[in-house]
Formats: C-alpha cells, structure tokens, sequence
C-alpha cells in the first residue's frame, strides 16, 4: 500500500466535480426530466378526455337526431292538420258565398219585377188617360183629373 | 512524426514477463527524490523511498481528465436539455439520470439535494476510470511515452487501480456520512450509537468494540473492494498480455467479462454511498 498526497488531490478533484454537477448539471437534467412526465401526464389526460367528450358529443348528436325526427313529424301532422282545416273552411266560404249570390240574385229579380209593375201602372196609367181624353173627347184639366187617375191606375 | 519520434524514442524492451508486470504497476510519481530534490522517480525503489508528500501524477491526470470528459458531456447535454422528445445523447444521460433517482429513491428515504449529484458524479467518474481498464494494457503508457519521449516512463493508466483514488473517494463519503450523522443526529445522537446500540446502555464497552470497527470498516471495505476488483482485473489483463499470439481471444474473453465487473464495481460504490448516507440520515430503531 502507497497512501499519500494523490488522495487529498483526488478528494479535491471529487468534491469539484460534485459541486459541479450539483450547480450545472443535475438541475436541468432533473427539470426536464419531472417537466417532461408532466407533460406526458398532461396529454395522457386530454386524450381521456377528448375521449370522453368525443362520446359525449356523439349521445349528444344521436340525442338531437331523434329530437328533430319526433319534431318534424309534429311539424308534418300539424300541416297536414292546417292543410284539411283550409280546405274545409273554403269549402264552408264556398257554400255561404254561393248561398249570398242566390240570394242577391233573388233580390235584383224582385226588384226588377217591381220596376216592371212600376212601370206598367205609370203607363197604364197614361193610357187611360189617354182612353178617357178620347172618350170623352174635351180637355179635361189633367191637374183636376191627374189624382183621380193616379188613383186608379195605383189601383191597378 | 513517427521519423522525428524514432531518433530518441525507442519501444521499451523488457527482459522478462516479472519486469514487464512490474513496470506496468509503477506509477509516474512526483516527489522528494532521495538526494533531497524533488522530480519523478526513475525506479519502483525511488518511488518507494518517497513519503506521503508525492503525488501520482498519472492518476490524477487521467481521473481529471476522464472527470472533465464525462462532466463536460453531462454539461453539454444539460445545457440544452429540453422537456420534448430527447435526442440520442440526452437519451442516453436521461437514462443515467434517472437510473440514479430511481436507485435513490429505493434505498434513501430522507431528503437531501446532495444525495443525487454526488451518486451520479460517483457512478460517472468510476465507470469512466474503470472503463480504461478495457483499454488494452500496453496502448496509453506507450502514447505516455511517445510524447514523454521517454521509454522507460512509468504510466498507470487505470486510476481506480490506485488505492489512492478509491480511498479518497471512500473517504470523502466517509466524512460526509459523520457530517450528516452529526447534522441530522446530534453529537450525542451520533455518539450514542455507538455506545448504546445493539445491546442497550449495560453493555456500553461489547456495543463500543462492535460498533465502532463496524463503522470504521465503512470507508476501508469501500476504497478496497474497488480497488481490488479493478487491480486484479488489471493483473489479469498483464497476464494475458504476455502470452503471445494467444493472448487475443483470451484477452477478448476476459474484456467481456470485465464490462460486467467495471459496471457493477462502479454501481455497488454508488449505491453503498446511498446506504450509508441513508443510515446517517435515519435514527435507529429503539432495542
């Protein structure tokens, strides 16, 4: 055995070297390594959960589906409902609107029978006027005589 | 360069395989010469005459070196260290980094930010120093003495093969192990360990003669279970090395199976780190 000053030298060298490492190299080296199983950990997560909202999205999107299947079906019924009841109703706007016609029609042909007779008696009543003046063969005052013959003729 | 080389340089010869070992286990030692001045020793016996006060240059240079190659390389990579996807070299030091934390977070149960720095530097640095025991033998000293331009300069090219080196690594962990003892403990904590463990406070002097070798065996296993393992590997490869032409699949063989010894010396020192220094941060339970 040959002890001597090599090993204090040696101690020295070992204690830069630690003090090295433990200044420069095993802070960044560690960092990055607890960095990095964050990160790993992190992404290990958000695919779980891009996962779960992935099957979330798609309960969702079947959810909807069905929602607007039921709803349109409500939709289409509706309309079909609307579609009868229009046709109803103008068949019911129909019926009173031929109804109105006749009836106006009934009326103007009761008018015009009226103003028909009206008519006849002013003539009738102007011919017999006529008639009489002949008969009698003098003029008669047609004042003084117009109400008798008026009378008559509304006699008619 | 090799022309310019060949007018003073020549390979070193060796006269038999014990001289041929023997060269190689000599370290490129600084020192007090035996005259009084100080410079290399020329000879084993000149190295041995020196004190305490000499140093082996060749070890600390390759461990530095090696030091600086592997911190430089961790630098580099934390430098430009990100949280997205690694890249090969960030890869292969994440893969050490982690390999470290998830050791100490097996066997350490205190909290301590010294604690991971210091295994990674341990397992690191070792590995790289262990790792030129594959180097073949003869390769480094013979680039040592090309540019020494010196054929007979001793170079040791495996630092861990030198007591020197694991023993100041055992003994860095040893004083850190009574720092934090005393730190987290107290002195009368750390003391009373010592002297009212296993066998409660009556048979305080048997708890002494159990405890305080059993303390003390700490940093000497550590620094020469490293050191043996690395220096009979060597041996075994200067063996090797004298046996001719055969010595290539032998010398493969044994390389194969050294990978495995390197790898492990390397992770047991750190991972012994971690159990002392857990000890030193846990209070025993009461008996």
């Amino acid at each position: 055995m040959n002890l001597n000053a090599t090993i204090i030298g040696q101690s020295i060298a070992f204690a830069v070297f630690v003090w090295f490492c433990l200044k420069y190299v095993w802070p960044p080296i560690t960092q990055a390594l607890a960095e990095r199983q964050k990160k790993i950990a992190e992404g290990l997560e958000a695919a779980d959960r891009a996962q779960r909202d992935l099957s979330l999205a798609q309960n969702k999107a079947a959810d909807d589906l069905r929602e607007a299947k039921i709803k349109s079906a409500e939709i289409i019924d509706m309309a079909n409902k609307r579609a009868n009841q229009i046709v109803d109703e103008a068949k019911e706007k129909a019926r009173d609107e031929g109804q109105r016609l006749i009836a106006g029609a009934k009326a103007e042909i009761e008018m015009e029978v009226q103003r028909a007779k009206e008519e006849l008696r002013a003539q009738v009543a102007a011919i017999a006027i006529a008639g009489a003046e002949k008969i009698l063969e003098s003029s008669v005052d047609k004042a003084a005589n117009e109400e008798l013959v008026k009378k008559l003729a509304s006699e008619l | 360069m090799a022309e310019s080389n060949s007018a003073g340089f020549t390979l070193p010869e060796y006269e038999s395989g014990t001289e041929y070992i023997g060269h190689h286990l000599g370290f490129l030692k600084y020192g007090q010469l035996p005259d009084g001045s100080w410079g290399f020793a020329h000879s084993i016996e000149e190295a041995n005459a020196m004190g305490f006060w000499s140093i082996h240059v060749d070890s600390m240079l390759m461990s530095v070196l090696l030091g600086i190659i592997f911190m430089g390389l961790f630098y580099f990579v934390s430098r430009k260290a990100t949280s997205g996807v690694p890249t090969g070299l960030q890869n292969g030091v994440e893969f050490l980094v982690e390999m470290v934390q998830g050791t100490i977070k097996n066997t350490f149960f205190a909290k301590n930010n010294l604690i991971g720095p210091l295994s990674l530097t341990i397992f690191c640095w070792i590995f790289m120093m262990n790792l030129m025991d594959l180097v073949p033998v003869d390769w480094i000293p013979l680039l040592a003495q090309v540019i020494a331009q010196d054929s007979h300069l001793y170079f040791k090219a495996v630092p861990t093969t030198d007591i020197n080196i694991t023993a100041a690594f055992a003994l860095s962990v040893f004083i850190l192990v009574i720092f934090y003892s005393i730190k987290i403990k107290g002195m009368g904590g750390f003391l009373g360990e010592f002297a009212f463990h296993p066998f409660g406070k009556w048979a305080l002097p048997l708890n002494l003669v159990m405890e305080i070798p059993s303390f003390l065996a700490k940093p000497v296993s550590l620094a020469l279970r490293l050191y043996g393992n690395l220096f009979a590997g060597e041996m075994i490869f200067l063996v090797i090395a004298l046996v001719g032409w055969f010595q290539l699949p032998l010398h493969f063989a044994w390389a194969v199976f050294h990978i495995l010894i390197i790898t492990l010396q390397a992770y047991l020192f750190m991972m012994l780190t971690i159990v002392y220094l857990n000890q030193a941060h846990t209070k025993p339970e009461a008996h």
